[in-house]
């Protein structure tokens, strides 16, 4: 368990240098759960609204008997209504995201695993509840963030690729899924089809080996898959770049399709990259996904 | 052994193994490249792609043919080859290993003796007898004997600095057969066809010569007053220059080299001469000259005393000699003299005391007591008195009853004249020279007789004072010892007036005998005989001399012999001594050739370099390794893993670039010509550039402005400032450097210091300016007053203490007591005035600082922020305020004037205080 620490810890620091990201909640009704988003309305919540005049049907209970006392009519003190938002974020496990092109670059999966926790970070800052689809349910508070962690880096999975969990995501909640999405598109789209049933909008964020997108291989080549599932052999890997390239283009472009009809949004991140640039895009798709 | 072209191999049938390279050519393109096998988890996206090219799975023909050759190197280098295979035949029965052993061997004789002893190693190996043979040795028995008996002795054998005695040993070589291999010198030496002949009866003969060319020196000669050395070289060959060195005592009586001399050899000449033009005093030092280019006994030319010139002084008989040319008795002297040593006329006393060798004293009859004195105590430490008689001796009393110290015999009154109109008798003729006298040899010709001469009493010591004497009897020549001198007297006039002596060549040849002159240059035989000559010093075969030890002394009909034949086993080279004087015999003579040795067309010569068998088994095999070495490298590449190496290249690529601005630096650092010029045509003001931009800036237009003031004002005309990198310009070319320092300031390096130092020492003058006088007082904790303890702490500074106000820069142009620049008042150090016992006398209005100019300025006041303009001349910086600034700004300027004068023109101002001393003075 010495990874969590140093994963939450590593998270923390890169979560620090944003301000809270508050996700905008646009269904109030559905998850009527107190956050600290006023509704500018109403409703329950900790946080003082006004004083109406007590009509028929509220309760004695709900007088407010000091301010009452000051005058001749009784009041009712209303508090305002606020909400929190669920975010449910999927972490690709499968073996794929094992893969690093250069001892110096973490693997992919580190990478994912550190976004989505600087992502609960900030979201947990924020008030918003945040769980792991299929791992642990969306929560608020510190100890969320810990339990985050500790399913993070526990998480690993037999599968070549892998495919979206829809699982324990909330009814018009957020989602983010990070994934290298090499594996099977019928899958992400079953996911995104049964997330925009429930209303769930989100982010898709495509983490890429910078390897991966070079392809800096020559000669004769046998290429596997991680687990060794897969394998292709070639006399003159340089010879395939250009058309391998092509296929990830059409690919990158399959996704965004797919979010774009769904109304999520999709980005490319490559490990090569500082993380931060990937965690301002999804504050920012976060933020601006009404 | 089979052999292709000059490779042999010595495992022929290895070589069958190229048959199988076909084979190997199949096999290898039959397989192709390994494959990489890479996780990867893009391989979803290759599924399904087909490669264009399908021949790429067999292996490129140029990698093929990198693998053959590789192989086929492997496979040669298995058969052992070797260039220039071994191959002589080898001989039998015994061998004979001649070596010439002369001087001119020593050029190379460790290759020699390793020639030899390879043969005679050689010869070990097929078991054959061998001996070993030198021919400067005297002729003796010669044994034949194993290899391991002579392997040691060989080691052991050095050159001698003679001619090989062919001709002695052509009679004394061994019967029966045997192979001859003869290590010659190359010179021509008499009698080498008579003993190759008797080689060749006796078996085969093979010639090794070394072809180094042989460097000779022919003994040094006078002409017209100048020494003349000569050389001769073989083989005669392209144009050559070789030094000769000069060597003797120096006045300490220490070796070293005295002179030094370029001798060219034209092309196609084989000998060539040189002129060395030496005061005496250095010429009659010279013990040896020297080929530097060549270490042999030939390159080397001792020195006797024929180098020698000696000082002579002529004493006449006084200033009435008004008559005739030639009957001045020193007429004949002169001419005999003249040519061969340095003459020196002039009163007794006077010559005395430039220590001649020789007096002559010709008729002087009477000395003064001094003259006397002095020329007695000159004989007595080792000078050669010589007295001629004549008229005025015979006429006074002088040794009549007494024998005069300066006269070897008494005389009697009057002498007298035989042969003459008044007289009996014929003239007497000289009798033969006896055994003893040192004119022994000397033939005495017939047509020389004495008419008048002086009589010797006749004392018990007369006859063995006698060194020649007329046919009667009567002494013509004595001679006594007196101290390390001696004391000679001619009976006769040294002119024509009484003898005809001086009008032979005998005169002349008896001068010589007594040291008076020099002597020719080789000394004939005639010269030498009749005297016992001593070896002092000893040539070995590489030339270095040698004490000569226990050697007896030689006849001088041997060494005449031997100086016209060259040195031989019983008379070595060196440096004779005889009685009187010193005869080199040098390994050269005058007019010895050095001529090559000429073999018949029979006898196969061979230079002295061995072709070396080589075996080549390692470099294929290096080979073979190089290639295999490449086609890892090539297989990488064709299987595309090298994208790493080529990454690594580009990196070491990257770094040798960034290497190479500082090799272009390091060249920099060479003194620049340009700054040199720049800062030595006119009278130039530096500053110190610190590195801080403004700072030097400043800098620069306060010594501009500074400059304007001193053509404006003063007769010194500075040109533009220069601003000067203490660690790599020169400093030397600057009177006055300007040093603004900043905290930031690096320290200087070791080398800076060292310069600075140098220039601080030399009477440059550095003026320090910490430019913060403003906030505090000089030495205080300011940045830059600690930057300033910092750099000074290396520096050479004398004690400072702070400018007393009758300091001489306060006066040298203008009369000031305040030196402010931006800020007013700042202390300003100078180095301390000299402690209180040296100062100034009573009286003086200033203190007499010692000679110099101090070497530093230290305050910290801003100056050159005050004298700063722009190009046009206007002030750069504001200094105080209104009035009272510029009027500040002009006292800053008038400081920099002082300044400047101060450090041109030294003490000069100082000095001015002795001006009314020195103007009462005159006026009195």
């Amino acid at each position: 368990m010495s990874v969590a620490p140093d994963l939450r810890a590593r998270a923390e620091a890169l979560g620090q240098s944003l301000p809270p990201l508050l996700a905008e909640a646009e269904m109030l009704a559905a998850t009527v759960m107190l956050g600290e988003h006023g509704r500018r309305r109403a409703g329950l919540g900790d946080e003082f609204w006004q004083y109406r005049p007590a009509h028929q049907g509220d309760s004695a209970r709900m007088i407010d008997w000091r301010r009452s006392a000051r005058s001749d009519a009784h009041f009712v003190r209303e508090r305002e209504w606020q909400a929190a938002q669920s975010v449910t974020l999927w972490v690709d496990p499968s073996k794929s995201m094992q893969f690093t092109g250069d001892k110096s670059r973490a693997a992919k999966g580190d990478r994912a695993k550190l976004l989505a926790l600087a992502l609960a970070v900030l979201l947990l800052r924020g008030g918003e509840r945040v769980g792991l689809a299929g791992l642990a349910h969306p929560r608020a508070g510190r100890t969320q963030l810990l339990r985050l962690a500790a399913r993070l880096s526990d998480e690993a999975a037999e599968a070549e690729y892998g495919a979206p969990e829809t699982e324990g995501m909330v009814s018009h909640g957020r989602a983010v899924f990070l994934s290298d999405f090499l594996g099977d598109l019928a899958a992400v789209e079953a996911a995104l089809a049964r997330a925009a049933d429930r209303g769930v909008k989100g982010a898709l964020i495509q983490i890429l080996d910078p390897a991966e997108e070079d392809f800096p291989f020559d000669g004769r080549t046998i290429f596997e898959s991680m687990g060794g599932g897969l394998r292709h052999e070639t006399q003159q890997a340089g010879e395939l770049r250009a058309r391998y390239l092509a296929r990830l283009a059409e690919r990158k472009d399959r996704l965004a399709g797919l979010a774009r009809a769904v109304g999520w949004h999709f980005t490319t991140h490559h490990t090569g990259q500082p993380a931060q640039s990937a965690l301002l895009w999804a504050y920012a798709a976060l933020q601006g996904g009404r | 052994m089979f052999t292709l072209g000059p490779i042999g191999f010595a495992v022929p049938w290895l070589l069958l193994g190229l048959i199988a390279l076909p084979i190997l050519w199949f096999l290898l393109r039959a397989v192709p490249p390994a494959p990489i096998r890479r996780r990867f988890p893009g391989v979803a996206l290759l599924l399904g792609l087909k490669d264009d090219e399908a021949e790429t799975d067999k292996t490129p023909w140029w990698l093929l043919l990198l693998r053959m050759l590789a192989v086929a190197a492997a496979i040669v280098a298995f058969a052992g080859p070797i260039l220039n295979p071994n191959e002589r035949v080898a001989g039998s029965g015994p061998l004979l290993v001649v070596v010439d052993g002369s001087w001119a061997d020593a050029r190379d004789w460790p290759r020699r003796m390793e020639r030899a002893e390879a043969l005679v190693a050689e010869a070990g190996a097929e078991g054959r007898p061998v001996a070993v043979l030198r021919l400067t040795d005297a002729p003796g028995a010669v044994d034949f004997q194993t290899a391991e008996a002579w392997a040691g002795r060989v080691a052991g054998l050095q050159p001698q600095p003679w001619a090989p005695a062919l001709a002695d040993w052509a009679g004394a070589l061994p019967e029966g057969r045997f192979e001859t291999v003869w290590l010659s010198d190359g010179l021509a030496h008499p009698g080498r066809a008579a003993l190759l002949d008797e080689l060749q009866d006796r078996g085969t003969v093979r010639v090794i010569e070394s072809p180094r060319p042989v460097l000779a020196l022919h003994p040094a000669r006078f002409e017209e007053g100048a020494v003349i050395v000569a050389a001769s070289r073989m083989p005669v060959a392209d144009a050559v220059e070789v030094e000769v060195i000069a060597r003797g005592p120096d006045p300490g009586g220490i070796e070293r080299e005295l002179a030094r001399v370029m001798l060219a050899f034209p092309a196609g000449e084989a000998r060539a001469e040189a002129t060395l033009d030496l005061p005496p005093e250095l010429r009659n030092r010279i013990t040896r000259f020297e080929l530097e280019a060549a270490r042999t006994a030939g390159a080397v030319s001792l020195t006797d005393d024929s180098l020698k010139r000696r000082k002579i002084a002529l004493i006449g008989a006084g200033p009435d000699q008004e008559g005739l040319q030639l009957l001045s008795p020193l007429h004949y002297l002169r001419q005999a003299l003249e040519p061969v040593a340095e003459l020196i006329e002039g009163s007794l006393s006077d010559v005395v005391l430039a220590n001649p060798d020789v007096v002559i004293l010709a008729d002087v009859a009477r000395l003064t007591q001094t003259e006397s004195d002095a020329l007695t105590e000159w004989v007595e430490e080792g000078g050669l008195l010589l007295r001629f008689a004549g008229p005025r001796l015979a006429a006074s009393d002088v040794s009549r009853f007494e024998e005069d110290a300066l006269l070897p015999v008494r005389l009697r009154e009057g002498g007298r004249t035989v042969g003459g109109a008044m007289s009996w008798g014929e003239p007497k003729a000289l009798a033969p020279f006896a055994e003893g006298s040192p004119f022994y040899g000397l033939v005495a010709p017939n047509d020389v007789v004495v008419r008048a001469q002086v009589l010797a009493q006749p004392d018990p010591q007369l006859a063995e004072r006698t060194i020649a004497a007329l046919d009667d009897g009567t002494p013509l020549v004595t001679r006594k010892g007196l101290g390390d001198g001696q004391v000679v007297l001619v009976h006769v006039t040294a002119n024509a007036e009484w003898s005809s002596l001086p009008l032979s060549g005998l005169f002349v040849q008896m001068l010589e005998r007594l040291a008076v002159s020099t002597r020719p240059a080789m000394p004939g035989a005639a010269d030498l005989a009749g005297q016992t000559w001593v070896p002092e010093t000893l040539l070995d075969a590489y030339g270095q001399s040698e004490d000569a030890g226990e050697m007896g002394g030689v006849e001088g009909e041997v060494l005449g012999a031997a100086m016209a034949e060259g040195p031989t086993l019983a008379l070595p080279p060196g440096l004779y001594a005889g009685e009187e004087r010193r005869v080199a015999l040098n390994v050269m003579g005058p007019e010895t050739q050095l001529l090559p040795a000429v073999w018949p067309v029979s006898v196969p010569v061979e230079g002295l370099g061995v072709r070396e068998a080589q075996a080549l088994k390692g470099a294929f095999l290096t080979a073979a390794l190089g290639l295999l070495l490449l086609d890892v490298l090539a297989a990488l590449w064709v299987a595309g893993r090298l994208s790493g190496l080529r990454r690594g290249v580009a990196v070491m690529a990257v770094a040798l670039v960034a290497a190479q601005p500082q090799g272009a630096r390091a060249q920099g650092a060479l003194p620049d010509d340009a700054l040199a010029l720049e800062a030595t045509t006119a009278v130039v003001l530096a500053h110190v550039l610190t590195g801080d931009a403004r700072v030097d800036e400043v800098a620069a237009a306060g010594l501009l402005g500074l400059g304007d003031k001193l053509w404006q004002r003063t007769s010194v005309e500075p040109q533009m400032p220069i601003g000067v990198d203490i660690e790599r310009d020169e400093l030397a070319f600057f009177p006055f450097l300007y040093w603004p320092v900043t905290a930031d300031q690096p320290t200087p390096s070791a080398a800076a210091y060292e310069k600075l130092n140098q220039y601080l020492r030399t009477g440059g003058m550095i003026l320090f300016d910490t430019r913060d006088a403003d906030v505090a007082g000089f030495g205080s904790a300011t940045p830059a007053g600690q930057a300033l303890q910092r750099i000074a702490a290396g520096l050479d500074v004398p004690p400072l203490e702070p400018m007393p106000a009758d300091h001489v820069l306060t006066r040298t142009f203008y009369l000031l007591q305040d030196f402010p620049g931006r800020h007013p008042r700042g202390q300003i150090w100078v180095e301390a005035a000299p402690l209180a016992e040296d100062q100034a006398p009573e009286g003086m209005p200033f203190r007499n600082l010692n000679d110099g100019v101090t070497p530093v300025v230290i305050g910290g006041n801003d100056w050159a922020g005050a004298w700063a303009v722009d190009e046009i001349g206007v002030p750069l910086l504001p200094v105080g305020r209104g009035f009272a600034g510029e009027q500040q700004r002009e006292v800053a300027y008038r400081f920099g004037i002082n300044l400047i004068m101060h450090v041109l023109t030294g003490n000069y101002k100082s000095d001015q205080v002795h001006v009314p001393a020195l103007l009462e003075r005159l006026g009195q």
